[in-house]
């Protein structure tokens, strides 16, 4: 596989206006940039014989809303049972939590060249957190179609210029954007069939959300110094 | 005269040829396909959303159903995202043991491509001869880790236990005579590897068998020959990954090119087509099994001469040995808490892609630091592939949706996920 570190280096050469990051870790570059500069980027990527990244393998959407949210506290000790679990917040789903300057949503694209045999992720914030909008990539490859479908479907991205833009793997009539952090794990509705009407129904879920084990985050001293693998580079 | 209107056609969700739950709403004219668009999701559990919610190592179950037939190389991509995300290394006895399950779970996967493909086309023979081998190999699977389906057998840090000096042997039953019972026990005197040895000198000859039944076959070539051409441009325009891909006549192996564990110390060739029809996928897949057969051969050899660990030693990992932890206090902290917390993975992300028997299969973990991922997404090949069904079916007859959905070699477990 190409190095990695040559690759980045032609990336910020390449694009040095357009990158907002540029970033090696685990031998995997990549880059963010804007929502708007998302198609003239993947089409210098995919036509640029350097770059040649013919195939989009995945595409995908994030939310970072809840990044970093724990439910247990690990900072303080007490003696008397589960005083340590922490409610969780559900005040700032509306902002990106791990970089408060960026939009709640991303979509990662990952893209391979089979030419020059490298990988890439991109990742573009599409802008406002209430009604994240992109350019659809769909022009440039054709298989993208689904995975945009799938992204809408799933986090409610919309992407302009889609051909056939529809929700594809959740029921049909289906209301919201399951993937979402603020979107229960049970969800809202549940179906059954009901031999008095004769016909299966919809109603509101009767199992109660519950935790089995709750989400921790420890300070590890090995992880401190930087990352296990490589220094991360930044732009 | 009747004004002529094209008819709209639903094949599905419950219908044998669509491999599960696919429901296909055609626009016929005639019996010509004029529109095929594919209504999936019947099968959606939500697996990246569960695996939020869950410690990292409770997930590993969930891999084995989404590609239900090729159940140990979901688990492999994931555990390898684990592993990167946790920059550790695996024990090398270990990554022999999962190229060669890897290998197992190709041909497993093959096998019941070839049969289910064969049956929609019109050879039922096929079938039955191809479930007759997945038998012996689902019992390595059960050898090995108790299930014969999902084995839950690979592990952040090599696998979950080293390979049985035994095969599990049948006994007399008052349905099973005293005669069969010494018949079917036959190559299960020996160790796992002789077994498997055993089952890898046989299946190169049953590999030819299948092909004198179709390869020159007036029949499935009348139906695979020029079926759902797809060329390499297209190929790589629309995702395709694996023998898809090569099947259009790109050599495109991430086991050559992107090599992960030993696949670099290992000896085999990557069969390529080049009209990029039905019938090339169906060449590639069966020398794919040949090469496979090959692979299993050389990790056998390997493997019968170094023994070793094959599960990384790191109790913030992996779970202590089970005598350590009856008996010693520290020990019995790591086992109690790598069953309930589970460990937490440094803040980052990684892509793994493998190349999985159906194509390359992805996970692209994001971990904020805690005990369960932030964001897991599943990259499945089938998913790509089935969303160029239309492309590949315009123009062609009713019938040869059948012959396409079967090329595309389609399992709704990993499309829906």
């Amino acid at each position: 596989m190409a190095d990695s570190q040559t690759l980045a280096a032609k990336l910020k050469e390449r694009f040095s206006d357009t990158l907002t990051s540029c970033v090696v870790d685990k031998a995997e570059v990549t880059i963010e940039v804007l929502a708007t500069d998302i198609t003239d980027v993947c089409m210098v990527l995919r036509n640029d014989p350097e770059f040649r990244f013919e195939v989009l393998m995945d595409l995908c959407g994030v939310d970072y809303s809840a990044y970093g949210f724990t439910e247990w506290e690990t900072d303080i000790a007490t003696d008397t049972g589960f005083t340590r679990g922490v409610i969780k917040e559900s005040e700032n789903t509306f902002q990106n939590n791990k970089n408060p300057d960026k939009p709640r949503f991303a979509v990662v694209y990952h893209l391979l060249s089979i030419t020059n045999n490298q990988r890439l992720r991109v990742r573009a914030y599409p802008q406002s957190s209430d009604f994240p909008i992109i350019d659809s990539v769909h022009s440039i490859w054709n298989g993208v179609d689904w995975f945009e479908r799938e992204a809408f479907d799933l986090y409610g991205i919309v992407f302009e210029g889609h051909p056939d833009l529809r929700r594809i793997l959740s029921d049909y009539g289906f209301i919201g954007h399951p993937f979402r952090k603020d979107y229960p794990l049970t969800g809202h509705v549940e179906m059954r069939y009901d031999a008095e009407k004769r016909r299966v129904i919809y109603q509101p879920v009767s199992i109660e959300p519950r935790v089995l084990v709750p989400r921790v985050i420890r300070k590890d001293h090995r992880y401190e110094s930087g990352q296990a693998g490589e220094e991360p580079t930044d732009a | 005269m009747p004004e002529l209107r094209n008819m709209t056609l639903n094949f599905g969700p419950q219908h044998p040829a669509a491999h599960g739950v696919l429901r296909l709403i055609l626009e016929m004219n005639g019996e010509v396909i004029e529109r095929a668009d594919p209504h999936i999701g019947l099968l959606h559990r939500a697996t990246e959303k569960l695996a939020e919610s869950k410690p990292y190592n409770q997930s590993i179950g969930y891999m084995d159903r989404l590609d239900y037939v090729s159940m140990m190389c979901n688990e492999h991509s994931y555990v390898l995202a684990i592993e990167k995300l946790l920059g550790v290394d695996v024990p090398i006895r270990a990554q022999y043991i999962r190229v060669m399950f890897d290998e197992i779970t190709r041909i497993l996967n093959h096998l019941l491509w070839i049969g289910a493909h064969a049956l929609d086309v019109g050879a039922m023979t096929m079938f039955l001869y191809a479930f007759r081998e997945r038998e012996d190999l689902m019992d390595v699977y059960e050898a090995v880790s108790g299930a014969r389906l999902h084995a839950t057998y690979y592990r952040p840090g090599g696998v979950n236990r080293d390979l049985p000096d035994s095969m599990p042997r049948f006994e007399t039953t008052k349905w099973r005579s005293e005669k069969e019972t010494v018949r079917l026990n036959g190559n299960r005197g020996g160790s796992m590897l002789d077994f498997l040895e055993d089952f890898t000198n046989r299946f190169p000859v049953y590999v030819d068998e299948y092909e004198t039944l179709l390869t020159d076959n007036r029949i499935w070539k009348q139906r695979t020959v020029g079926i759902g051409v797809v060329s390499p441009e297209r190929a790589m325009q629309l995702g395709f990954s694996g023998p898809m891909l090569r099947g259009s006549g790109i050599e495109w192996d991430l086991r050559k090119k992107q090599p992960y564990e030993v696949y670099d110390q290992m000896d085999f060739d990557i069969p390529v087509g080049t009209n990029g029809d039905s019938y090339d996928r169906y060449l590639v897949r069966m020398e794919e099994m040949r090469q496979s057969n090959r692979i299993i051969r050389q990790c056998i050899d390997w493997l019968r001469v170094n023994p070793g660990p094959v599960l990384l030693q790191d109790n913030k990992i992996t779970p202590p040995r089970r005598e350590a932890m009856k008996g010693n206090m520290e020990s019995l902290i790591h086992h109690f808490k790598h069953f309930t917390e589970g460990y937490c993975i440094p803040e980052g992300e990684a892509y793994v892609g493998i190349e999985h028997p159906k194509g390359e299969f992805g996970i692209y973990m994001i971990s904020d630091g805690a005990n369960k991922p932030y964001r897991l997404k599943i990259r499945a090949p089938g998913f790509a592939h089935l969303a160029s069904l239309d492309e590949m079916v315009r123009g062609h007859m009713l019938a040869d949706v059948v012959t396409v959905i079967g090329t595309q070699d389609i399992v709704f477990g990993e499309i829906d996920r």
